[in-house]
């Protein structure tokens, strides 16, 4: 139960996955916002209005995949650091995640690719490095690439040696 | 004595708000703030705020606090602000005396806006006062106003917002957090806060409490403790956790003493902290243009309070005849945002406390 271990079950992480695995042949946003709360930076960022949660700012967040692009504008947004970008490309699983601890990576060094109860489950090729801009408030976010049977598992990178 | 149409005690969220909608108004006023910079607890914080854009929601807070007192420039005529200022006395008849650089002063407020915020609950256990033991808000200041690291490996005790949000903190500065240990059965702050965590690897201890301190010097050792579901301590339960700081995050109490002295009527509330005033919907306690917001009023988040000490101020000028240009659209929408920030389930227990003194909301 979440609320008692703060760990999503696959079905919750399921769930904010496109149900067509096909779908993620292009890039989308994955929303891990399963709690009600009074935020909505995601639905404001979002360029293609991909991301609904109406008046009520407490509402869950809701995506469109046909509408998102996966620009990963709302990955550098979201203060809870609660959605990454997931896409599947020549049968290898890649991800955009906001990082805030540092070093931060360099792009083609192997880091270690963790779940979400905090274990590693693989290691990771950092492909792409996006600092944050000039003004404090943009996360850095990384792109990586593992496996694709990690797809589910994957949450987060930790610098080799960190384990 | 010092005459001034509005003086707002505490330069935090509520009272930098509160002063900005006072100036626009017209009004001349104090700013009286006890640490030598204005900010209040947003200096200390690093995370991207919640909310909605009308409250700097995914702005980082030390630049929310930038925000708002940049919004006090340019009222050079109008705005004093005493900084290293504790204001140490209040009166009924709203004459507040102000101790600063060993001196004091006398201040009498047209209105008096009290935006003093909250302190921190403490813990009692066995050697709670070895050195190596913080508060979380001592932690924040100790990391990011002065830049010092407090120790090696921590446990945190309590997974609030505050608990979850300085473990965070502590892991970016390279502080190891050797587990979060917390009493109830559930996580207490949001659950996005406590699965950063989790997947950095901190351990979460629920159902558990600290039973003592070991350490000659200064702190060695952790004691925990489980609970049974009537938080009693399970015999045979205790464990051990080595660590050089322990950091409490328990929650927080309004700071109610300048109100309490001037005898504004006050009502013990639960679900607000402890100690509140009594006030109508226009912000106004029991005693005749003094006013009050932000944690003071009830324990509840930074964006809450900006909008409170907009209401506030906004409140204080039309009482006194001082006119905001934009009164009566902005009312509405402050009111509003206060509504939507607090409808979801997050916001029942605030909402079931501001019932009983007095604001209603259905």
């Amino acid at each position: 139960m979440i609320e008692k271990t703060a760990v999503a079950s696959k079905e919750m992480v399921r769930s904010r996955f496109p149900k067509d695995k096909d779908v993620l042949f292009r890039p989308k946003a994955i929303i891990e916002c399963y709690k009600e709360i009074p935020c909505n930076p995601c639905e404001t960022s979002c360029p293609f209005h991909a991301i609904t949660i109406g008046e009520d700012i407490n509402a869950i967040p809701q995506i469109d995949f046909d509408k998102c692009t996966g620009c990963g504008i709302c990955v550098h947004s979201c203060p809870g650091l609660a959605i990454m970008v997931a896409m599947i490309k020549n049968g290898k699983a890649y991800f955009k995640v906001p990082y805030e601890l540092l070093p931060i990576p360099l792009v083609g060094e192997r880091w270690l690719a963790v779940n979400r109860n905090g274990d590693v489950i693989s290691d990771c090729k950092i492909e792409q490095v996006m600092p944050g801009r000039k003004s404090t408030n943009t996360t850095t976010v990384v792109t990586v690439s593992l496996e694709q049977p990690y797809l589910y598992d994957f949450v987060t990178i930790r610098r080799p040696g960190d384990e | 004595m010092i005459k001034r149409d509005l003086v707002i005690v505490g330069g935090g969220p509520a009272g930098l708000s509160a002063a900005k909608v006072a100036l626009d108004a017209g009004m001349s006023v104090t700013l009286i703030e006890r640490f030598n910079q204005l900010g209040g607890q947003l200096i200390k914080q690093t995370h991207k705020f919640f909310g909605s854009q009308l409250q700097y929601a995914k702005t980082r807070g030390f630049d929310i606090a930038r925000i708002l007192i940049d919004d006090l420039k340019g009222y050079d005529d109008q705005l004093e602000i005493l900084l290293d200022a504790t204001c140490v006395g209040f009166y009924p008849d709203k004459v507040l005396t102000v101790y600063q650089y060993g001196k004091y002063m006398k201040y009498l407020g047209g209105s008096v806006i009290i935006a003093t915020g909250a302190s921190e609950k403490v813990l009692a256990f066995e050697n709670n006062d070895l050195p190596g033991i913080y508060g979380a808000g001592a932690i924040q200041t100790l990391m990011n106003i002065y830049g010092i690291k407090p120790g090696k490996e921590v446990v945190m005790v309590g997974s609030g917002n505050i608990g979850l949000i300085v473990s965070y903190q502590l892991i970016q500065a390279g502080v190891k957090v050797k587990a979060l240990v917390e009493a109830a059965s559930t996580i207490g702050g949001y659950l996005v806060h406590a699965s950063k965590l989790k997947r950095l690897g901190v351990g979460f201890l629920m159902n558990t409490t600290v039973k003592k301190a070991i350490g000659k010097d200064h702190l060695e050792k952790v004691v925990t403790v489980k609970l049974d579901d009537r938080w009693q301590e399970i015999p045979g339960s205790e464990s051990e956790i080595d660590a050089d700081v322990l950091c409490i995050s328990v929650g927080l109490s309004p700071l109610h003493q300048l109100l309490s002295m001037a005898g504004a009527h006050m009502l013990d509330v639960s679900e607000l902290g402890g100690l509140v005033p009594k006030k109508t919907c226009d912000y106004e306690t029991s005693i005749d243009h003094v006013y009050a917001c932000g944690d003071v009023t009830g324990i509840e988040e930074a964006s809450s309070a900006m909008v409170e000490g907009r209401i506030c101020g906004l409140m204080a000028a039309n009482h006194l005849g001082f006119k905001h240009p934009e009164a009566q659209s902005l009312e509405d929408d402050l009111n509003n945002q206060l509504c939507v920030l607090r409808q979801g389930p997050c916001g029942e227990k605030i909402r079931c406390g501001l019932k009983k003194v007095g604001e209603i909301y259905d």
